[in-house]
């Protein structure tokens, strides 16, 4: 391939950013110093570089943590070491939206806007940045500094949050949850002192039923040893005695279903996937926890990580998976340091890499860092963002387990389905189903937020009710009555105050008509505008939607105008009118788009419709 | 490499035991190129040639395709045929995905070969002096005796009109006042001729020395007619637009010549035409023109209607028994450029072309394209700073036969003391001035890629021509 | 001694359209053994020489057992799939995929455009107005957009793109159907001068930082204009007789010539009003080179019809 580039040349702190990741270039022709002598007979670099694609994602953040934004001699510096054309180089940096490709300041503070911040004041957040220090994108007097709009940061248990992203040659990225305006001014001004968030702790710290959150708040998530005296490690022995079919036996019979929302049994998964005849074979960890109102995985990993490393090794034991990626959001700094420190302490004890505790099996584990786009929680989604394509999903078939990544096997599951493992190896496959319902076995993690008195991560057995779950974080503040609960998050689905018997299960849910999705609970209250809500769950499905497909790309858009002209009440020709052109587009989303963020696109619009009766004199 | 692959044990002896001659001799010749010789005599490290050679010998399915590169110099025959001798050690020919694949450089110079415009066969390839019938059968049908000798090609053309055994000259679409090597020698003799037609569809420089110009039509879309390209395959080209003025078809023109000169061919269509060719050549007679209309282009031999064409023409080597004659395997020596470069002389020029322009460019320049850039002595980054040069600088280029201005720029392509130009824009450097009409003995083909040359610096006020960019396009309207 | 290339062996594949049983060969797709049958499909992002993109979503129909409907230019045919085209699910998909593109993008030069909104009765206009062009488009950043009243329906309007004389760009009739950059990239031309660039309605074809074309590596082979099914890409030529109300395509004719630029034999169809070229493309179902061409071939045309000097 003749690559093209503009005629820029990078400066030696943008060529030192990508040399620091790729390594030093090989030849004149992947972008060195040239030689004249050798380089003019032999062009050295081109396949080495083109099976380097994959870096192409971690070598785009390696500039935008450096300098602050993807530049053109950057780019084009990139181009030449992966001999990957500028113009996809671009494509896939336009992609996501925490690489600026235009001039951006160093410092950029990314305020959320989502749903659960609404409920605990962003508006005012953002109106009182708007006010004092400039509209979005506005720089600070000294050029350091700037702010823009964030989708979900997943702090929806202490919103209202900002994330502050500093590049530079140590750069930083820091949560702040909550987030008053003052903390908000002081970071972007970066005053000293201004304190990050520190790992969640449950609100059932202590009570002994707990399973997957028994160690957070308890164990020492920095350290290897303290993991291992609070029984870590002790699920991948019982794994190597019981060997990799053992293993999947013992999932399979455990009747685990996978937790990020499509409830496909994780023991066939990996049945699949170990039978599988190609090679290699990749396990892939979904953290791209994006969905808004959830949060589980981020405090698993920030307070537990080591137990997320534990429970890949062992999926990897099982289906003889040698490399596996976590790919992880990018708006979880916090949780990435976590989880690297417990990559790299595993590694010193043998407990990743060649001959894992001298059995003679591999595991090589590494974290891709995803760059603000929800699509990348979409599991071929993320196949083509690890591969360095732009975050598209693929049409299935064909499915991972046979053409995942790298059109290889792959395994791919959510942080909470793999740490539910180290319970099946604990306790044996049936040991694990007693607990729960006949068709959902085992605990669940749900994401409280939004108005309750103790939002936060509540891990139940299956079967209990809407109700008790609510009532366990203290149901709505007092003087205050519940409108409407959202199951599921943004691609879930509302339910009235008058349902909140419904059994949480999978099977349970299912006969109501919603979802448990990723396991978000998020309650309103009688003080919040519902058309507010559904404004900007519309106007999140049109900012996250991909573009791939005409009936998401679209049909998004056209959707957040419809609620508009209703929420302001100048619908078109009438209100039934506009409500049957949103049930026309949801179907056309719901049948003929690719994947799963344009099907269910319009999945809590329609039931606050439907359901709540929102637009229909129902809640407001 | 094929050294090196017979001695890695790569060679495939099923082949060429099978169906090849003269092994044993060419593997005792080629002992002497070892990688490290290769390395000496071409600078490409050992290494990489054996890499080269070993993913070359084992694969499953490999071509060979070049262009001027391999045939422009005086070694041009000799290039190709040690091209042919590597892919038989490999058995890499006559099967689907492997062979030998020239890509020719114009859209008929397969087909005009076809149709005996060489000067030692007839149409279909039938040898002129031995081959007696087809003499015969040719001479029956147009009526005139063939002569049993071969012709001159163009070379031998241009030391006709030296001795001056050549006087008069007609030339069909070739501008050779500024396609040919060592041009101010091609201009003086054209000159000299007696009595010279061109007949074009422009006014070339060639044209501009002739006692009569022929407008003639563009015979890709203005004509009917066949082409054949580099796989063979001969295809239809269909008039599709009215010649311009006075301009008439080439066959018109030829036939009303020819009536004038007191035969009457009586306007034949290009299918009649056509008809009488596949009359005559044997590999052609199952080409009808519904046919080539039907199946999009057949691809020669093709010896009768019902005949799907044949897509690969060495598959008779792999027939049980060999279909024809052995594959012989021809020895060749290493000669370097005729033209060495010295320390008066220290660069070596070669030529070549640009995707956008088309050779003398009497017709690429006619349209706008942001890829036209003009002509440009492209060099080294090592060779331009050691000159003291900078990109655009106009420069003087000469060599032992002649001497141009040309604007300089730098190419990371380019090795140090080898310089690149095109002779895509005559009107503004000329560069055939530079090369040299050293040919192929066997071919005639003038040694294009290969001259000596020096890089002056022009002082201010010493150069006399002006940047492409500032000239007014010759193009267009 | 025999050939190492061999058919590879096939099995046929049987299937159910609308109730008749169609066999197929494994591998095709719905699309092929619909067409079998003999129902047309509506299609805009597939093209038959480049892998189907199922991006456009129109030609969905609706396989028995699945939850959702599939496209059938890349869904491949599986035994016993029983499969309808034109059930009042399929038929609302299209409709709506229709006005959604056809109330935010310029159909204008769509050539099957009217054919489709007539067939599946689609009214975009019940979108509202249409918003008007945005200059800054190219800029918009990923994940962000504007709050809306809802009152005109956005759009993919923005100023054409002319930068150069081979051909313009309007990317205010852009489809997305990816088939330009396919074209351009690793199925063909293996340029890679343009990508898809930013993300949901702001998706946009573009060079690297939105550059001109003759900074990017196009070698205006004008591949991609042979494949744009909207006229989104075409030849300024064209472009330039339709500005001035010029373009008579009934009085065009179209022949098929082979280029007269090098051996390869690459055919082009030439078409011609007034006895002068006006664009050329090239058969997508010959062998040769399956519709591609180079920038001589597709644009080195003008010699021919510059010769006033043939006059004299």
């Amino acid at each position: 391939m003749d690559i093209k580039l503009l005629d820029v040349a990078p400066t030696e702190v943008e060529k030192g950013a990508v040399d620091l990741l790729l390594g030093p270039p090989l030849s004149g022709w992947d972008g060195g110093e040239r030689d004249a002598l050798t380089d003019t007979r032999v062009a050295e670099g081109g396949h080495e570089s083109r099976e380097d694609r994959h870096l192409l994602l971690p070598v785009l953040w390696a500039v935008q943590d450096r300098i602050g934004y993807i530049s053109a001699p950057a780019l084009a510096y990139i181009s030449k070491r992966l001999m990957v054309p500028p113009a996809e180089v671009y494509g896939v940096a336009s992609f996501y939206m925490m690489l600026a490709t235009e001039p951006s300041p160093p410092r950029v503070l990314h305020v959320c806007e989502d749903i659960a911040c609404k409920c605990l004041g962003s508006d005012d957040l953002i109106a009182t940045l708007q006010e004092r220090f400039g509209p979005e994108g506005a720089v600070s007097t000294d050029g350091r500094s700037t702010w823009h709009r964030s989708p979900c940061l997943g702090q929806c248990d202490r919103g209202p949050a900002v994330l502050m992203m500093e590049a530079g040659l140590e750069p930083f990225t820091r949560t702040y949850a909550p987030a008053s305006s003052g903390t908000a001014f002081a970071s972007l001004a970066e005053e000293e002192g201004v304190v990050g968030t520190e790992p969640a702790v449950p609100n059932q710290l202590g009570d002994p039923s707990l399973r997957l959150l028994r160690r957070i708040g308890v164990v020492d998530p920095w350290s290897l040893d303290d993991y291992r005296a609070k029984g870590g490690y002790d699920a991948l022995r019982n794994a190597i005695a019981l060997g990799p079919a053992g293993v999947i036996r013992e999932v399979k019979d455990s009747r685990l279903m996978g937790r990020g929302g499509a409830a496909f049994p994780t023991g066939v998964k990996w049945e699949a996937v170990a039978q599988q005849p190609a090679r290699p074979k990749f396990l892939i960890c979904n953290a791209d926890e994006s969905e808004p109102g959830t949060f589980k995985d981020r405090v698993i990993m920030e307070g537990d990580p080591f137990s997320l490393v534990e429970s890949m090794t062992i999926a990897a034991y099982a289906m003889g998976t040698e490399t596996g990626f976590i790919y992880l959001r990018g708006e979880y700094p916090e949780a990435e340091r976590a989880v690297q420190n417990a990559i790299d302490q595993a590694y010193d004890r043998g407990l990743l890499g060649d001959d894992i505790l001298g059995e003679g099996f591999t595991f090589d584990l590494e974290i891709r860092r995803g760059a603000g786009a929800y699509i990348c929680g979409e599991e071929t989604a993320i196949f083509n963002s690890i591969e360095g394509f732009r975050g598209e999903p693929r049409s299935k078939p064909p499915f991972p387990v046979e053409k995942g990544v790298f059109q290889k096997p792959t395994a791919i599951n959510n942080v909470e389905t793999l740490i539910n493992v180290l319970d099946v190896l604990m306790k044996s496959g049936p040991g694990y189903a007693e607990m729960g319902t006949q068709g959902s076995t085992g605990t669940k993690l749900f994401c409280l937020s939004g108005c309750v008195t103790r939002p936060g991560v509540y891990e139940v057995p299956f079967g209990g009710t809407l109700r008790e779950l609510i009532d366990m974080a203290g149901g709505v503040p007092d003087g205050r009555e519940l409108q409407a609960v959202l199951l599921g998050g943004a691609a879930g689905s509302f339910v009235r105050a008058d349902e909140l018997d419904i059994e949480l299960s999978f099977e349970a849910v299912r006969e109501a008509k919603t979802t448990l999705g990723s396991g978000v609970v998020m309650v309103f209250d009688d003080s919040v505008n519902m058309h507010r809500i559904l404004q900007r769950i519309a106007q999140f499905f049109r900012n996250e939607s991909c573009g791939q497909c005409v009936p998401c790309r679209v049909g998004t858009v056209r959707q957040q105008e419809a609620l508009a002209r209703l929420a302001s009440g100048k619908p078109r020709e009438s209100v039934e009118q506009e409500l049957e052109l949103i049930a026309e587009i949801g179907g056309c989303m719901r049948d003929a788009s690719i994947c799963g963020l344009g099907q269910a696109a319009s999945s809590a619009v329609e039931s606050a419709i439907d359901r709540l009766g929102v637009f229909k004199g129902g809640a407001q | 490499m094929a050294n090196e692959i017979i001695q890695a044990g790569l060679a495939n002896m099923a082949f060429i035991e099978h169906s090849t001659e003269n092994f044993e001799n060419y593997k005792a010749h080629v002992a002497e190129y070892t990688l490290e010789r290769a390395e000496e005599l071409t600078g490409v490290p050992a290494e990489a040639i054996r890499e080269v050679a070993h993913a070359y010998a084992k694969a499953d399915r490999a071509m060979i395709s070049w262009t001027l590169g391999i045939t422009e110099h005086h070694t041009g025959v000799d290039n190709v045929l040690s091209l042919i001798s590597l892919a038989l050690v490999c058995g890499h020919v006559g099967r689907y995905g492997s062979g030998l694949n020239p890509l020719r450089g114009q859209n008929n110079v397969q087909g005009g070969g076809d149709m005996g415009a060489i000067p030692n066969r007839l149409p279909g390839f039938q040898d002129i002096e031995n081959n007696h019938e087809a003499r015969e059968k040719f001479s029956q049908a147009y009526g005139v005796p063939i002569r049993d000798r071969y012709g001159w090609h163009l070379t031998q053309m241009f030391h006709g009109m030296e001795t001056g055994e050549l006087k008069y000259c007609y030339i069909i679409g070739e501008n050779p006042a500024q396609s040919d090597a060592d041009s101010t020698r091609v201009r003086s003799l054209l000159g000299g001729l007696n009595f010279l037609v061109v007949q074009d569809i422009f006014a070339t420089k060639t044209a501009e020395l002739a006692d009569v110009i022929l407008p003639g039509s563009a015979s890709w879309c203005e004509s009917d007619g066949t082409v054949t390209n580099s796989e063979r395959r001969v295809q239809r080209v269909r008039k599709a637009l009215d010649p311009p003025g006075e301009a008439m078809d080439d066959q018109w023109i030829l036939t009303e010549l020819a009536k004038r000169l007191g035969f009457d061919w009586s306007y034949p269509t290009s299918e009649d035409i056509w008809n009488e060719l596949r009359s005559l050549s044997p590999m052609h007679t199952g080409m009808s023109y519904a046919r080539l209309e039907e199946l999009g282009g057949i691809q020669w031999p093709c010896p009768e209607e019902g005949h799907a064409g044949s897509p690969r023409l060495h598959e008779r080597l792999w027939a049980d028994p060999v279909q024809g004659m052995l594959a012989t395997f021809v020895p060749v020596h290493d000669r370097p450029p005729f033209e060495a470069t010295d320390a008066e002389f220290p660069i070596r020029l070669t030529t070549g072309r640009r995707l956008e322009s088309y050779n003398t460019g009497v017709q690429t320049e006619k349209f706008t394209s942001p890829l036209h850039v003009g002509e440009f002595l492209e060099l080294c980054p090592e060779d331009m700073e050691r000159m003291n040069l900078e990109d655009g600088e106009i420069v003087r280029v000469s060599s032992r036969r002649g001497s141009v201005e040309s604007p300089v720029r730098t190419d990371v392509r380019l090795r140090p003391g080898l310089g690149f130009m095109t002779y895509h824009f005559p009107d503004q450097v000329d560069v055939n001035v530079l090369t040299i009409d050293a040919v192929d003995e066997k071919s005639g083909t003038a040694e294009f890629k290969a001259c000596a040359i020096k890089v002056e610096k022009l002082a201010k006020g010493e150069q006399t021509m002006t940047a492409y960019a500032d000239r007014e396009l010759v193009a267009g309207d | 001694m025999s050939d190492p290339v061999m058919m590879t062996p096939k099995r046929m594949v049987e299937v159910e359209v609308d109730g008749q049983a169609v066999k197929v060969f494994e591998g095709q797709t719905l699309l092929d053994a619909i067409t079998k049958v003999g129902i047309e499909t509506p299609t805009l992002c597939f093209g038959d020489t480049l892998a189907p993109k199922n991006a456009c979503r129109v030609c969905v129909v609706e396989v028995e057992g699945a939850r959702v409907l599939q496209p059938s230019c890349s869904r491949k045919a599986e035994p016993g799939m029983k499969v309808h085209t034109n059930s009042e699910r399929v038929r609302a998909s299209r409709r709506m995929v229709l006005e959604l593109l056809a109330s935010s993008v310029d159909l204008s030069t769509t050539s099957v455009a009217p054919e489709y909104l007539a067939a599946y009765e689609a009214r975009p206009e019940k979108f509202g107005p249409q918003a008007p062009p945005d200059t800054h488009r190219d800029h918009h950043r990923a994940g962000h957009s504007a709050e809306t009243d809802g009152q005109l329906a956005a759009t993919v309007y923005q100023g054409k793109k002319i930068d150069n004389e081979l051909y313009m760009r309007d990317y205010s009739k852009c489809i997305l159907c990816y088939k330009c950059v396919d074209a351009c990239g690793e199925q063909w031309q293996n340029t890679y001068a343009i990508s898809v660039a930013g993300r949901g309605f702001d998706a946009r074809i573009s060079t690297e930082f939105v550059v001109p074309l003759p900074e990017s590596a196009c070698v205006y082979c004008g591949n991609c204009i042979q494949v744009c099914p909207t006229g989104a890409l075409m030849f300024k030529s064209e472009h330039d007789l339709r500005e001035e109300g010029e373009w008579r395509e009934e009085e065009q004719t179209v022949t098929t010539t082979i280029c007269t630029y090098c051996g390869v034999g690459c055919n082009l169809e030439l078409h011609v009003q007034d006895n002068s070229i006006v664009k050329v493309t090239s058969p997508p179902e010959h062998s040769i080179t399956h519709g591609n061409l180079c920038i001589k071939g597709r644009f080195g045309f003008q010699h021919a019809q510059a010769r006033d000097g043939a006059k004299k």
